[in-house]
């Protein structure tokens, strides 16, 4: 937690005193909230490039005078890492950005990530004053913290963080997701030897495989890597913890900690009729064989499906993903068919909004029932049960039901089913002395993010099932703070 | 980046590379597999650990040329580089003391198999061979498999070496001679299919060895999905050996066909 008395000590310095003057509240709190430009709906679709452009300076300044610099910073308490949020809006608005960014970067490994895939509407903003008491939109935090990230990115100023004295302990990463990249920056800092090992040909973990190139750009990730390997950080691809190396393995070649961010990537399938024909696939293939494999590209080797009439199951970010993907691969039609209805989609809103105004068509509360294939086994139809909303579940959101008798015949060409990921088992299959719970994710203290074998910590979606980049990236901290600690205090 | 240390030809279109994986070479049971991936455009492609020399730290794979990628890898000379190789991947095949093992190995198959005839034999097994292939040509790695199996019988489809005739043919003589309790069988899927009909038939349990379309090769994306007992599995994480009674043999060809 930031201390109360550190926010109102920051809070209090004289430039930002003086910078509230500059402008009365009535006055702040009557300007519009800053629309961030995209690339034509029309021209995206066909193509890979990044649809959100980000803000020009002027922009920035301008939506960061909205920002009323609160006494009671509420949009803090929204952010998973607790981004000292007026502070870098208040130093974009007095026009030093890349002191914006370091103030991101005290607390966020990976700012020009999160500015772009956070769901900003269920955090920070949702916790701003302007949405709380004034019933108006929120300060776009999210557009000035990719704003800030990008300025420092592009002006070719990143700061390389201090490092202290190296003190010769070697810890392993496994797993290079942002759960991995921030826990490794971390102990990078404060002095540790560390190696973090990736079963991929590539770095990034979802950032790499899964969230395509026009919502975020393979070069932003790329950059990030590269500031870690300059601070002494050390990677090793295509080795598989549990499999190349073993949990003994590492202990032998003098590894003190082992933080475990391997992440969530087994998909869910739903197990109906005919759901192995061909055409059908999980998210995950799909957006590994255009992401990580660059399928899309003439000059890769390897193939990907490329349907006229895709449906993507599920509502979430995912889901999402696939579909745009699906579009820009040349789909006639593309669909998602989601079981609840709009209002319960965990994906974040900017996605469906985009993917709207892409054309894509939404049959919600719709659920498939069974896939039916031609001749040679591939999927060509299939038969959806109408859906309806009843009391909310476990969750909150209201539960689906099907409505009798009610279905449809639907004609598809290609299938790509998101429904859920489950954490990867190879490690709490192979390590000794962990403590696993029923859905397979590592128990740990959620301080230390310490498990039940001391020298193992644990943290991002191996630990929570699927959740967020924000999330993985603030276990990823918390655990270098709490090995940090143990291996220092002996 | 992993450099190849040998290369020979075993027959017109198939090669036996090894490769530098100190690593790998340390680690991997029979039955585990690599994913290798040839040029930043490459594809990832599933290959059978077919032997390791852990002094040398060196893995041997033997390719055989097919289509577009395995021409690639298949082209590499020593010297080269594979530029992406992981592993070891896949279960180990269950090893233990079954009494009489018939080993059915058909084309390139017979690769994958020479580890699992090795291991059965210093299990204590009875292991007979059986290596079948369309032509003389392609019967590979026979006197390897010879160093460890009590009794090695070749069939070939065209007469030309061995005895005229298909894999089951081999097999089922095995089993009208004398009691089998375990067949591994390993080859195109079709070859397994009827290797697992047969065997059905006289109920002698069968493993067959999978080799389906992979991407990742680690469980994250279920192109390697297919039917056993009404089940989706996943062959790269659980298999690549399964039950060959139980495994939809059939849906599993249809799903090879995926990007022909
Ligand atoms: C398509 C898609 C879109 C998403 N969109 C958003 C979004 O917009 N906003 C948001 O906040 N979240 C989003 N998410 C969720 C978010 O990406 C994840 O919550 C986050 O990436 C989890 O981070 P992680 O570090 O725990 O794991 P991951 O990012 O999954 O990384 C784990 C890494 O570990 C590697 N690994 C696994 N096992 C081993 C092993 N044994 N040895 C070595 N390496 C191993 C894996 O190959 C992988 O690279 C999305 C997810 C997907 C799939
Ligand atoms: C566990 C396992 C072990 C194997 N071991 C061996 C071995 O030891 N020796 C051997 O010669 N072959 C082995 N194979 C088969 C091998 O992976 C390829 O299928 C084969 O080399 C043909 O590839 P190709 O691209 O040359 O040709 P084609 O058969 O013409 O393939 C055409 C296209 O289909 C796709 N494709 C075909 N097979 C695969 C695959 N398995 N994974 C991903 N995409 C694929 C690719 O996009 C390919 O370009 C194994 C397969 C598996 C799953
Ligand atoms: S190859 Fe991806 S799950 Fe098996």
């Amino acid at each position: 937690m930031l201390s109360e008395e550190y926010l109102k000590a920051e809070r209090s310095a004289s430039w930002r005193e003086e910078l509230r003057k500059t402008i009365k509240t009535k006055d702040r709190i009557q300007l519009t909230r800053v629309v961030m430009s995209s690339v034509d709906p029309k021209v995206r679709s066909r193509n890979y490039q990044e649809v959100n452009m980000g803000l020009t300076a002027e922009q920035a300044v301008a939506e960061a005078r909205r920002c009323l610099d609160c006494v009671n910073p509420t949009c803090i308490t929204g952010c998973p890492v607790e981004i000292n949020i007026p502070k870098f809006i208040k130093n974009i608005e007095r026009g030093e950005f890349l002191e914006a960014a370091k103030t991101l970067k005290e607390t966020s490994a990976l700012p020009a990530v999160c500015g772009r895939v956070c769901p900003q509407e269920h955090q920070c903003e949702k916790q701003c004053f302007y949405v709380q008491k004034l019933n108006k939109p929120s300060v776009a935090i999210g557009h000035l913290e990719r704003f800030a990230a990008d300025y420092e990115r592009e002006s070719k100023n990143i700061a390389i963080p201090e490092i202290e004295i190296a003190n010769g302990i070697k810890v392993a990463v496994i797993g290079s997701g942002p759960a991995g990249l921030s826990f490794a920056g971390d102990m990078a800092k404060k002095g540790f030897d560390v190696t973090v090992y990736e079963a991929l040909h590539e770095l990034g973990g979802v950032l790499r495989y899964g969230i395509p190139e026009f919502r975020l750009p393979n070069n932003i990730v790329k950059i990030e890597i590269e500031v870690l390997a300059k601070m002494g950080v050390k990677f090793m691809t295509n080795c598989i913890i549990g499999k190349t190396i073993s949990h003994e393995d590492l202990l032998e070649m003098g590894f003190k900690g082992i933080f475990v961010g391997s992440g969530a990537g087994l998909p869910h399938f739903m197990h109906i009729p005919g759901e192995n024909l061909n055409g059908v696939m999980s998210c995950n293939e799909y957006l590994t064989r255009v992401n990580l494999m660059d399928a899309a590209n003439p000059e890769s080797e390897t193939p990907v499906w490329r349907g006229k009439n895709v449906a993507v199951i599920g509502g979430g970010n995912t889901a999402m993903d696939a579909v745009r993907t699906a579009l820009r691969l040349g789909a006639e039609k593309a669909m998602i068919v989601y079981r609840r209805s709009e209002e319960e989609m965990p994906a974040r809103l900017e996605e469906v909004h985009h993917a709207k105004e892409e054309g894509i068509e939404f049959f919600n509360l719709h659920n498939p029932l069974k896939y039916e294939g031609d001749e040679k086994g591939c999927v060509k139809r299939m038969l959806l049960q109408r859906m309806e909303l009843g009391e909310p579940d476990s969750s909150g959101r209201r539960r689906p039901s099907p409505i009798e008798g009610d279905t449809v015949w639907m004609d598809v060409d290609q299938v790509i089913v998101s429904v859920g990921v489950s954490p990867n088992p190879l490690i709490p299959s192979t390590f000794k002395g962990l403590e696993i719970t029923k859905w397979g994710t590592i128990v740990v203290n959620c301080d230390t993010m310490q498990s039940a074998q001391h020298e193992v910590y644990a943290g991002g979606d191996i630990v929570r099932g699927g959740a967020t980049v924000i999330l993985a990236m603030g276990d990823g901290r918390k655990a270098a703070k709490g090995m940090s600690e143990a291996l220092l205090a002996k | 980046m992993n450099k190849i240390v040998g290369k020979e030809y075993l027959s017109e279109k198939i090669v036996k590379l090894e490769v530098e994986a100190p690593l790998i070479a340390k680690s991997r049971r029979a039955g585990h597999f690599v994913i290798v991936r040839i040029g930043e455009k490459g594809e990832r492609i599933p290959y059978t650990i077919a032997s390791s020399d852990i002094e040398k730290g060196t893995i041997t794979l033997v390719i055989q040329l097919v289509g577009k990628s395995s021409q690639k890898i298949c082209e590499l000379q020593v010297g080269d580089y594979i530029t992406d190789l992981v592993g070891p991947l896949g279960n180990a095949t269950h090893i233990e003391k079954y009494g009489t093992v018939v080993c059915a190995g058909g084309g390139v198959g017979i690769a994958p198999m020479l580890p699992i005839i090795e291991a059965m034999s210093k299990a204590g097994n009875k292991v007979i061979a059986v290596l079948a292939a369309r032509t003389k040509e392609l019967v590979i790695l026979e006197d390897q498999v010879r160093e460890f199996a009590n009794e090695v019988i070749v069939t070939t489809d065209d007469g030309s070496y061995g005895e005229k005739g298909l894999i089951t043919d081999g097999v089922e003589k095995i089993i009208k001679r004398e009691k089998v309790d375990l067949c591994v069988t390993i080859g195109p899927a079709v070859m397994m299919k009827f290797v697992a009909l047969l065997t059905e038939k006289y109920k002698v349990p069968t493993m067959a060895s999978l080799n389906t379309i992979m991407v990742d090769g680690t469980g994250m994306c279920g192109a390697c999905r297919v039917t056993v007992a009404g089940e989706t599995k996943f062959v790269c994480v659980d298999g690549p050996e399964f039950d060959a009674h139980k495994v939809d043999f059939d849906e599993m060809m249809i799903r090879l066909k995926a990007y022909k």
